[in-house]
């Protein structure tokens, strides 16, 4: 007889966290449209607000069709649990807050997302989080920054916007040998690139408005709990590891040895912050994760097609793509990213910001907006969008040049996309 | 909570209240590779609605210190050790695979100690195929990936435990990950070492209850109905779901307990 294996990743996607519903026989996964679900009895109702049994009591809290994501992504990721929330941003502030409170510090990687980075170093400090921001491949500096009071380290794995790789497995044993969690941002990469957890991560989160729906039409996160971390070795995480006043003196811990993150940032989190995911917003994420493997192969097949047409081309003066040679992280990614650097990447024009306009309102094919991740290829100035406020000495301690340009690569025929980019790059150089 | 139980401290989950004496006694028992956490439902339900709770984590298993008991009987006599620790007289008992030979074990031997039994995942003999052996000693996480996969029978499971969004194989998983190198091995060489679970199911008078998994590929079907069919008066009840039968219904497996746990004890006859 043959003996069982378990799914694998292309049909978890498919299956994990679904199978055709009991009652109607519907196959794909139903919208839950619902703030609220009746118990049965009145101690059924007492069960499920104290924890003894499983079930939803209001939308905020779980709904069915919410619950399919975030046990579909803990299964993508090799995790324990999901949390599906309104926005990537809601995802890190909510594994922030679960871990931190007024004290603590943070040390992350100086190489993110504007929106972290905004959270991060004006938000949360009026909260009492501080943040120390270290180069990401400096790993004495992600050493030195941690304090007594130090949370977690945080990074991307993609970094922002010079794609540095986040060394996983080093940064993850600092934060081990200081008992603390690793906590990742996989938007870039997604699990079909990389799984973190494999490397060492404990906690990550995804925008899943990005290629995880990779249709562009529903804001989302997801918070994924890796239940690698042992809180109560730890010793420094109380809130998960003592009785909890907010939860009739519940120990999350004591309640759930590999999860207890999870609880915790469920039955706080999600209740008292309240940041949750629309079952319609589930519904659509769900439905771009179904293909996640199949888009991502293609997404980084003319990643690489548009990066090698721009390396020769002659008005391109440098690009920031890891699987090139000259890239610092090169040999990093060929070992943590075997499948590819992902579909985001930036080069520089020559000509600076007159060129880099001209490229912008010259393509065609390509959308200028200030998003990442859609099935269509996306363009982006910043030295005259997001960073236009910044004079060109700003922008190189950004790392942006006034010629970068971020490019999001699509779906499209990649033939297609290089002669808008061919077109847009002579234009651009005739001003 | 804590006791010290033949010098070694000793964890007991009781279910988020304190653990009280009076009230009737449950304790659960975990399988192999496992902790307390298996049952945090079914355990902090009883635990609100009646009951003294203790779920145990056996030597060597989660919090709990000491080496790992190498045959059923040695653990069975553990379990009597920890009802005089925490100073109950008679106590139910709820196993799951190999805490279900110690269900029956002790209620066959400690008979006076024993109110009732309500075994899960439970067959005898419990013979574990010579591969899966072999890994548990050379190669930890194939055993447990090997674990993994047979204990479940479904991707999707509703509500989950526990609760929703929480991913049933990957708890399982990390669950047996974090037990310390070596229990594995002795967990599942005790299960396949136990010859007596025959004469004990004879030797059982007190009510016995079987819950079972119909698609459970650790404990077959057949195998669980044999034992049942081997206890006097034993009830069966089968669900819809694989090994981990509390992770996978856990509403079900609840109501089966509280009902059982509810019943009358059987007069003497």
């Amino acid at each position: 007889m043959p003996q069982p294996s378990p799914l694998r990743f292309d049909s978890l996607s498919l299956h994990a966290g679904q199978a055709p519903d009991p009652h109607t026989g519907a196959r794909a996964t139903p919208i839950y449209q619902t703030t609220s679900f009746v118990f049965r009895d009145t101690d059924h109702a007492a069960a499920l607000f104290n924890m003894e049994r499983a079930g939803h009591v209001y939308s905020r809290i779980s709904n069915p069709t919410n619950a399919v994501l975030e046990e579909r992504m803990a299964a993508l990721e090799g995790g324990v649990a999901g949390l599906a929330v309104a926005s990537g941003q809601a995802a890190l502030h909510l594994g922030l807050a679960t871990l931190a409170g007024a004290g603590s510090h943070v040390v992350a990687s100086r190489a993110l997302y504007g929106g972290s980075h905004n959270l991060l170093a004006y938000t949360l400090p009026r909260f009492g989080i501080e943040t120390t921001f270290v180069n990401p491949r400096d790993l004495d500096a992600w050493r030195s920054a941690i304090r007594p009071n130090t949370k977690c380290l945080f990074g991307e794995t993609l970094g922002n916007p010079g794609l540095d790789v986040l060394d996983i497995p080093a940064v993850a044993e600092i934060a081990h040998a200081h008992r603390i969690p690793l906590f990742v941002d996989a938007t870039f990469t997604t699990p079909y690139l990389q799984r973190p957890f494999e490397l060492g991560a404990d906690l990550l989160f995804h925008s899943a408005t990005k290629f995880l729906g990779g249709h562009g039409i529903a804001i989302g996160g997801v918070l994924v709990d890796g239940g690698t971390f042992d809180w109560e070795a730890s010793g420094k995480f109380p809130e998960l590891t003592e009785p909890y006043a907010g939860f009739h003196g519940m120990d999350f811990q004591e309640e759930s040895t590999v999860a207890a993150f999870s609880l915790r940032a469920r039955r706080e989190g999600l209740r008292d912050f309240g940041a949750c995911m629309s079952p319609t917003t589930a519904f659509h994420i769900l439905q771009g994760l179904e293909t996640l493997p199949l888009r991502m192969e293609r997404h980084v097949a003319n990643t690489r097609a548009v990066v090698a047409f721009l390396r020769a081309h002659p008005a391109v003066e440098s690009i920031a793509y890891p699987e090139l040679p000259d890239h610092p992280d090169h040999a990093l990614a060929r070992r943590l990213l075997p499948r590819g650097c992902g579909a985001v990447f930036s080069f520089t024009i020559k000509g600076g910001r007159p060129a880099g306009r001209r490229f912008i309102e010259s393509l065609t094919l390509f959308s200028h907006l200030a998003n990442v991740g859609d099935a269509k290829s996306l363009v982006i100035h910043p030295a005259t969008t997001t960073h236009f406020r910044m004079d060109d000495a700003a922008l190189a301690a950004a790392g942006i040049g006034p010629g970068t340009i971020r490019l999001s690569i699509g779906l499209e025929d990649p033939q297609d996309l290089i002669d808008d980019l061919g077109r847009a790059l002579r234009a651009a150089q005739k001003g | 909570m804590e006791l010290s139980v033949r010098g070694n401290r000793m964890f007991a989950y009781t279910g988020g209240r304190p653990f009280d004496r009076a009230l009737p006694c449950v304790v659960f028992v975990h399988g192999a590779q496992h902790d307390h956490s298996v049952w945090i439902l079914q355990s902090r339900y009883l635990a609100h609605h009646g009951h003294g709770v203790l779920a145990l984590d056996l030597p060597a298993h989660g919090r709990s210190s000491g080496a790992p008991l190498a045959s059923i009987e040695a653990i069975a006599d553990w379990v009597v050790a920890v009802l005089d620790a925490a100073g109950v007289g008679e106590a139910a008992l709820v196993g799951h695979s190999m805490g279900s030979l110690v269900a029956l074990d002790c209620a066959a031997r400690h008979p006076a100690r024993v109110r009732r039994i309500a075994l899960l995942g439970a067959a005898f003999p419990m013979r574990v195929s010579d591969e899966l052996l072999a890994a548990t000693r050379d190669d930890e996480p194939r055993a447990q990936a090997m674990v993994n996969v047979w204990s479940h029978s479904a991707y999707a499971h509703y509500p989950s435990n526990p609760g929703p969004g929480f991913w049933v194989h990957g708890e399982d998983l990390r669950l047996m990950q974090r037990q310390r190198p070596g229990v594995m091995y002795v967990d599942f060489k005790a299960c396949n070492d136990y010859a007596a679970g025959a004469d004990r199911a004879a030797q059982v008078a007190c009510p016995a209850l079987f819950i079972l998994g119909r698609r459970d590929l650790m404990t077959p079907l057949r195998a669980g109905r044999a034992l049942a069919a081997s206890i006097k008066g034993a009830r069966v009840v089968e669900l819809p779901c694989g090994h981990n039968a509390m992770a996978e219904e856990p509403d079900r497996v609840l109501d089966a307990l509280a009902e059982f746990l509810r019943e009358p004890a059987r007069p003497a006859t």
